[in-house]
């Protein structure tokens, strides 16, 4: 058995909650509805080549990533700034716990960042009494209901209006509303104390620019923009993979990125950053710091077939095509990235050991790998990581009912004459009463239709029909 | 090993290549400019731009932006960047207009409280209906803390996308530290997806666009 029956438990409550399958079928689909539109070939005729354009590009910069990583390190020096490498979570949350400690600071204001969560940084910080402050609005809400982000674009998509007032109501001093108008200047008001009081800003990078030593941050609200500007430093965290060569990739890539995640032809804010305030500039932090992180990526990067997963620009279009996340949700799945990408990411992140039931989920339908910006084969991808689980599971014991079951059918079907006798003994007994709900056919039944075999096999109406001719 | 020397080592071991190996070529990324003429570009631009809940004027010359800026202003306070085109334009001389912060806890305590910042705007994109602000005057909070932006836009800085941007300026890096495109006012949708503007930027977006082309020389 591939997953663990509280977490089978805990999809089914989520299946069955009608609250958060109305929030998130409405949520993706209206998302859904504007991407199609944006990319539909009137409006974006070119849609097809970018995709092309952005994959090779992806492809190029990964297979040759230590000549990127060492021209991105340069230029950001020559910028006045500082790139630093870790190789896993505890890394980044060292460097930054040894600078806040260094400079005197008890508070720090964050931008929406998938790789923070991804190394649970918040907690990290915490956990060393430095008071880290999710800015973005939904993730502000999230991180006052101790929840976790629930789509990699829109954090709170689970969550009403009624729930934001709750947690506002539990938290804040402000008068309880539930007009997302006033919980939008509530979070507002509260956050630009924030903003100015903060010793260090951090965000992560939608793209880290070789040739400008630069990173690019694109967001709706301006929270990125002042996290990355009010505080006197800026600190980006960023994984390898987000490597692009020049400054003019991203003519490519922004036309892709706003209109698959949101619809938006640009999303309202794009910053281009490289290193801390200049001679005549008036304002900006005065330090700034890229950390790079590895935390598996470069196990993965050396697999060529599913290394492709690395070129994922995180717009959320996959979640938003996927039957089965926008079934089961975001909080099914384990770690930070959840639908399609998040089922290829993760295993291959941690390990398929951890959670092999993950490459499973899906019904390999391809809509994910159709309206991917960047052309990632996800369904390519999760055969092959199936593939891996079995195999593994094989050398590791598991699966033992299910290889005995194959090597008698294999078996069987070298034995025509066994073979007909089994089946027709077989489609007597599934239709006896109440043969659907026991065995394995329970478990495949209880969230499928069984379909009864004919009653006269496909073998027996050919012979009969051979005969009276 | 450090972890810079670790990580490198795991990436050419990945990829089985040795330091110093030269990189294959690259693919080059699809720049097309399109030819829009300056008054089609106007259009296009204001359309996009108002689409998204900004507005957008057109002056004749400098005279008519301080027209502009004061009609909108209405007498309310407003923090004015040190752009040379807005000192042309007189803006800085309007009532409640305050200009010319060097230090940055003055100009932080003056965006704290206005109602209004006032910039210039490098570049315009038509397709996408955004400005482009980046040079040393412009400083960033200006267009980012008061809750309404207004830009002015020399018609002659009017591009019409990003493939022209990155023509004009291949490497935006090198010239400045910050360079921001701004397209229409912060929204969010963060709760059931109901769209809400102003939540941490400005909500409101006025830009002038002026057929002047004093402002050639940044």
């Amino acid at each position: 058995m591939l997953m663990k029956p509280e977490q089978e438990e805990q999809i089914r409550r989520t299946v069955d909650n009608p609250k958060i399958q109305l929030a998130v079928y409405s949520a993706t689909a209206r998302l859904k509805e504007k991407r199609e539109e944006a990319v539909a070939s009137e409006a974006l005729p070119e849609y097809q080549e970018l995709r092309t354009q952005a994959n090779r590009i992806k492809k190029h910069t990964l297979e040759n990533l230590d000549v990127y990583l060492e021209e991105f390190e340069a230029n950001v020096e020559a910028h006045g700034g500082k790139v630093i490498y870790a190789r896993n979570g505890a890394e980044v949350a060292d460097f930054i716990l040894g600078l806040a400690r260094e400079r005197g600071v008890r508070m720090l204001v964050k931008s929406k960042s998938m790789t923070t969560e991804e190394i649970h940084l918040n907690q990290r910080l915490e956990h060393h009494h430095l008071e880290a402050v999710e800015t973005d609005l939904g993730e502000y809400i999230i991180q006052l209901a101790h929840d976790r982000p629930y789509h990699i674009v829109a954090p709170a998509v689970h969550m009403t209006r009624q729930d934001v007032a709750d947690v506002f109501e539990k938290n804040l001093a402000d008068p309880r509303t539930e007009e997302p108008e006033k919980q939008a200047m509530i979070a507002r008001r509260n956050l630009r104390e924030k903003f100015l009081a903060a010793g260090i800003g951090i965000s992560g990078a939608n793209f880290l620019v070789a040739d400008s030593g630069a990173v690019c941050i694109v967001e709706n609200e301006g929270n990125a923009r002042l996290t990355t500007t009010a505080p006197p430093i800026h600190i980006a965290v960023a994984g390898l993979e987000k490597m692009i060569p020049r400054a003019r990739d991203l003519a490519v890539f922004l036309k892709l990125l706003g209109r698959s995640g949101t619809g938006q032809l640009l999303t309202v804010y794009t910053s281009f950053l490289s290193g801390p305030r200049r001679g005549r500039e008036a304002d900006g932090p005065g330090e700034f710091y890229v950390v790079l992180m590895d935390n598996g990526r470069t196990r993965l990067l050396a697999d060529a077939e599913k290394r492709q997963s690395l070129y994922c620009i995180r717009c959320g279009a996959c979640l938003n095509a996927c039957p089965v996340y926008r079934k089961i949700g975001g909080h099914n799945y384990p770690g930070a990235y959840s639908g399609p990408i998040g089922a290829i990411i993760t295993p291959q992140y941690e390990g398929i050991a951890k959670d092999p039931w993950l490459p499973f989920a899906s019904s390999l339908c391809g809509a994910c790998a159709e309206v991917c910006p960047v052309k990632i084969d996800i369904p390519k991808i999760l055969l092959d990581l199936r593939k891996e689980v079995v195999e593994d599971r094989a050398v590791h014991g598991g699966g033992f009912v299910e290889r005995k079951a194959f090597q008698m059918y294999g078996w069987l079907m070298r034995r025509p004459k066994l073979y007909a006798m089994a089946g027709r003994i077989a489609a007597k007994m599934a239709r006896l009463p109440g043969a659907a709900s026991i065995g394995p056919a329970a478990k495949w039944g209880s969230v499928r239709e069984v379909t009864l075999p004919a009653r006269k096999s496909f073998r027996d109406q050919w012979r009969e029909r051979e005969k009276s001719k | 090993m450090t972890p810079r020397e670790e990580i490198f080592d795991r990436v050419r071991k990945a990829l089985g290549r040795k330091p110093g190996e030269k990189p294959a070529p690259v693919p080059e990324p699809r720049i097309r400019i399109p030819e829009i003429p300056p008054e089609r570009r106007v259009a296009l631009f204001a359309g996009r731009l108002e689409a998204l809940g900004g507005k957008v004027y057109r002056a004749a010359g400098l005279a008519q932006v301080r027209e502009i800026a004061a009609g909108i202003l209405e007498g309310a306070a407003a923090v004015c960047s040190t752009d040379p085109l807005l000192e042309k334009a007189g803006i800085p001389g309007l009532t409640g207009v305050a200009g010319g912060f060097q230090d940055e806890p003055s100009l932080r305590a003056a965006c704290a409280l206005a109602p209004f910042g006032i910039t210039g705007a490098d570049y315009g994109l038509a397709e996408t209906g955004t400005i482009v602000t980046r040079s040393a005057s412009e400083a960033r909070l200006i267009s980012l803390l008061p809750p309404a932006h207004i830009a002015v836009l020399p018609l002659s800085r009017l591009l019409t996308g990003l493939d022209e941007f990155y023509t004009v300026l291949p490497k935006p890096a090198d010239a400045s530290s910050s360079t921001v495109f701004i397209t229409g006012p912060s929204r969010s949708a963060d709760i059931e997806m109901i769209l809400v503007r102003g939540v941490h930027g400005p909500r409101v977006i006025h830009v002038i666009v002026v057929d002047e082309e004093h402002a050639t020389n940044r």
